[in-house]
């Protein structure tokens, strides 16, 4: 088969650079770690309180350690469960400190849900059955609305909540 | 390479075919459907931009998320299906030839899946299937909604065997030549096809219908949007190659040249059928269940479609040039300032072809692995297949609908219908530019896909997005005036236009060309191939996914509104 001599440039051109392409996109990945999130952690879906981290209790965002965090979420139509205040109301806002790292662990008690952080890189599917969880370093100040952005029912542009980020 | 020592095709010239009047009926039956789907499609679309600018509600206690629906499965389902399979046949008719018996099959294929698509169109309509045309579990449609798509799906592969016998009982007939190449392309499509929707037939046959019908009590969620995805992206190649088919074999007549290489065309369709299929991992990159080395390796396989992509954008110019060269246009760029602007049969598919470099960009961004997760299920996806379907692909179909329904009903593309035809590739560009860009840039700011009118509690963030939202409803509006345009020169083609003859283009190799290969149509090969890097993509990963599942899911219908 021949193929003009323009084409075999052009091809070559294209390939060389789908082939850097790929090497920085497998660079990042598995030098740095900046894989998707996705790690195989099961749950039981009707009994997402065998984990420890989604009891109640342990609803919504904790300190661990100085700039350290951690949020446990319980998504459900249409809605995500961040725990209770002192006065007993459930929480819709969380508050994080500039540079700290956070650790989102999220599961869904029924369908499929989303777990965006707009304008941040927070980002998840969250599925029955699965652990969904992602390690970020809040950076930028500001008010993100945390949404779901994968349709869940009749109810689901009504499911968000905030986080702010402050200085 | 050097392969002319290798056997090739010897060269019989042979006489082209007549379509007669009963196999039109056929090839413009799927036609019809596509085009009643393109209005009813497109008018729900209007509605979801107007219901997104927050001004405007739905009358009649329609949902949002059942118009979303009947648009997704209407114009990305049935729309395209019927289009693609409709043109194939004629394609095939044109090339090989159909016998009665093939004819009364593919009329077959025709009344399953239009029986299946309007079984699964009244359960949209009567609000009992509000679960989107990609119909993740756990959410539970009527299983009405899911027997429709397995018809329809059911039908096509009647269409394929169909397709294939065809061009079989012509080898026979002529032993040494090679296959017209459009039978070719044809070919592959269907064997793609075929692979690729068994994936959502398993998942449909034995997930969905058992689990709808109350006989199974969960789901593995996971394993059915894994079978969905191994279908989900072969199905947008399955819309990608017919446009392709008149790229690279009926544009070249219509400007006034030859096709610039068969072998070429042959090998891209066949890198497509390799590299279409095991890569659905990069649709699931977000999700927690699934191997992060194997959706890099899925990450791969799908980026070596860019090698075939990248060949046929040079076929293309190469042409024009070529072409435009030939006619005696001079200079650089003469040839490309003297392509045939006026005929609509070139400029709409062009102007697809110019949508597929920012629809192809768009694309390799999404499946960039840890890239994909800035933009995932934000409205950037929506932007970036109303690019690639709803342009390249869909100005494609006009453009082949303008001479191919004239050519069935055996009346003329008027000079009239060639101006309107332009003034609608125009108003498409236009609204796609504003509706699409405007979905992009919302999409790069965390705007959700998917999702009803919402202000998100009043944050600066929605309403930053509310400004988007008002320009995608201006964008759509615009879209539909072109589908109103669309469906009425659809009408003149079939009723009115003056009767007389239209041509059928195909293009014809150039006098010294190059021999064709034997390899080429070396099918048990390619299938073997194809199914290996399959079982290499999907292998280990599924049964990691089947053997570490967590419990079932029990269906959900309340909260879809049921």
């Amino acid at each position: 088969m021949h193929l003009h001599k323009l084409e075999k440039w052009w091809l070559i051109l294209g390939v060389s650079a789908l082939i850097i392409f790929l090497i920085v996109l497998g660079f990042g990945a598995f030098y740095m770690g900046t894989h998707p999130q996705s790690h195989g952690l099961t749950i039981d879906p009707n009994n997402v309180e065998a984990n420890e981290a989604f009891q109640q209790e342990n609803l919504g965002l904790t300190k661990v350690d100085e700039d350290h965090y951690i949020v446990n979420v319980v998504a459900s139509a249409f809605n995500y469960d961040l725990g209770v205040d002192e006065d007993g109301n459930s929480v819709s806002h969380i508050k994080i400190p500039k540079g700290a790292s956070v650790l989102f662990q999220v599961v869904t008690t029924d369908v499929i849900h989303g777990f965006n952080i707009a304008g941040t890189n927070v980002n998840m599917m969250v599925e029955p059955g699965y652990v969904s969880s992602m390690e970020v370093q809040m950076n930028n100040v500001g008010e993100f609305t945390l949404l779901c952005n994968e349709y869940c029912g009749v109810g689901h542009h009504m499911m968000f909540t905030t986080v702010e980020v402050y200085e | 390479m050097a392969l002319a020592n290798l056997q090739t095709f010897e060269d019989i010239s042979t006489e082209s075919i007549v379509i007669t009047k009963t196999d039109s009926k056929l090839y413009l039956s799927f036609i019809y459907v596509a085009i009643i789907s393109l209005f009813l499609g497109g008018l729900m679309g209007l509605l979801q931009v107007l219901v997104r600018t927050g001004e405007f509600t739905l009358p009649f206690g329609i949902g949002y998320y059942q118009i979303l629906t009947f648009h997704g499965v209407v114009l990305a389902l049935v729309l395209t299906t019927f289009f693609i399979i409709g043109f194939q046949f004629a394609l095939m008719g044109k090339t090989v030839g159909i016998s009665e018996k093939q004819r009364k099959f593919a009329w077959l294929a025709f009344w399953v899946m239009t029986i299946g698509t309007s079984m699964t169109a009244v359960t949209i309509l009567i609000g009992k299937a509000n679960v989107l045309y990609t119909f993740y579990a756990p959410l539970k449609a009527h299983p009405l909604f899911y027997i429709g798509l397995a018809l329809v799906v059911v039908g096509t592969w009647i269409a394929a065997i169909v397709n294939w016998r065809q061009l079989f009982v012509w080898k026979k007939q002529i032993p040494n030549q090679k296959s017209p190449l459009l039978a070719f392309m044809v070919t592959i499509n269907m064997i793609m096809w075929v692979i690729a929707s068994l994936g959502v037939a398993v998942a449909v046959l034995v997930q969905f219908i058992p689990w709808s019908l109350g006989f199974a009590e969960t789901i593995n969620v996971l394993l059915s949007r894994t079978l969905f995805w191994y279908f989900g992206h072969p199905l947008v190649y399955f819309w990608l190659l017919p446009a392709y088919m008149a790229w690279y074999a009926i544009i070249p007549k219509i400007i006034g040249g030859k096709l610039f290489s068969d072998s070429l065309a042959r090998l891209s369709f066949i890198l497509f059928l390799f590299f279409s299929i095991p890569v659905g991992f990069h649709h699931q990159l977000t999700e927690p269940g699934i191997d992060p080395t194997w959706k890099f390796i899925q990450v791969v396989l799908t980026f070596m479609v860019i090698i075939p992509s990248l060949m046929t954008a040079f076929s293309m110019f190469a042409t024009f040039e070529i072409t435009g060269r030939k006619k005696g246009h001079k200079g650089l760029f003469g040839w490309f300032k003297n392509l045939p602007w006026q005929d609509v049969r070139f400029f709409a598919p062009f102007v697809g072809m110019l949508a597929f470099i920012p629809g192809g960009i768009g694309g390799i961004i999404n499946a960039s692995h840890q890239m994909n997760t800035v933009v995932h299920n934000t409205i950037w996806v929506t932007g970036h297949f109303h690019l690639t379907v709803a342009t390249t692909v869909l100005l494609t179909f006009f453009g082949i609908a303008y001479w191919l329904i004239p050519h069935l009903t055996g009346r003329k593309l008027t000079r009239k219908i060639h101006r309107l035809g332009i003034y609608q590739t125009v108003v498409w560009a236009i609204g796609m530019t504003i509706m699409s860009g405007a979905m992009h840039i919302q999409g790069l700011l965390g705007g959700p896909r998917r999702s009803s009118y919402s202000e998100y509690g009043g944050s600066e963030q929605a309403v930053d997005w509310g400004a988007y939202q008002m320009a995608q409803a201006v964008g759509g509006t615009i879209l539909f005036i072109g589908i109103i345009l669309m469906v009425y020169i659809f009408i003149y083609l079939v009723f009115f236009a003056p009767e007389g003859n239209e041509e059928f283009p195909i293009a014809e190799e150039e006098n010294h060309a190059p021999a064709t290969p034997k390899w080429m149509e070396n099918w048990k090969l390619w299938i073997g191939i194809t199914i290996a890097l399959i079982l290499f993509a999907y292998t280990i990963p599924v049964v990691d996914i089947i053997q570490n599942a967590p419990p079932g899911s029990p269906p959900f219908d309340a909260i879809i509104g049921n």
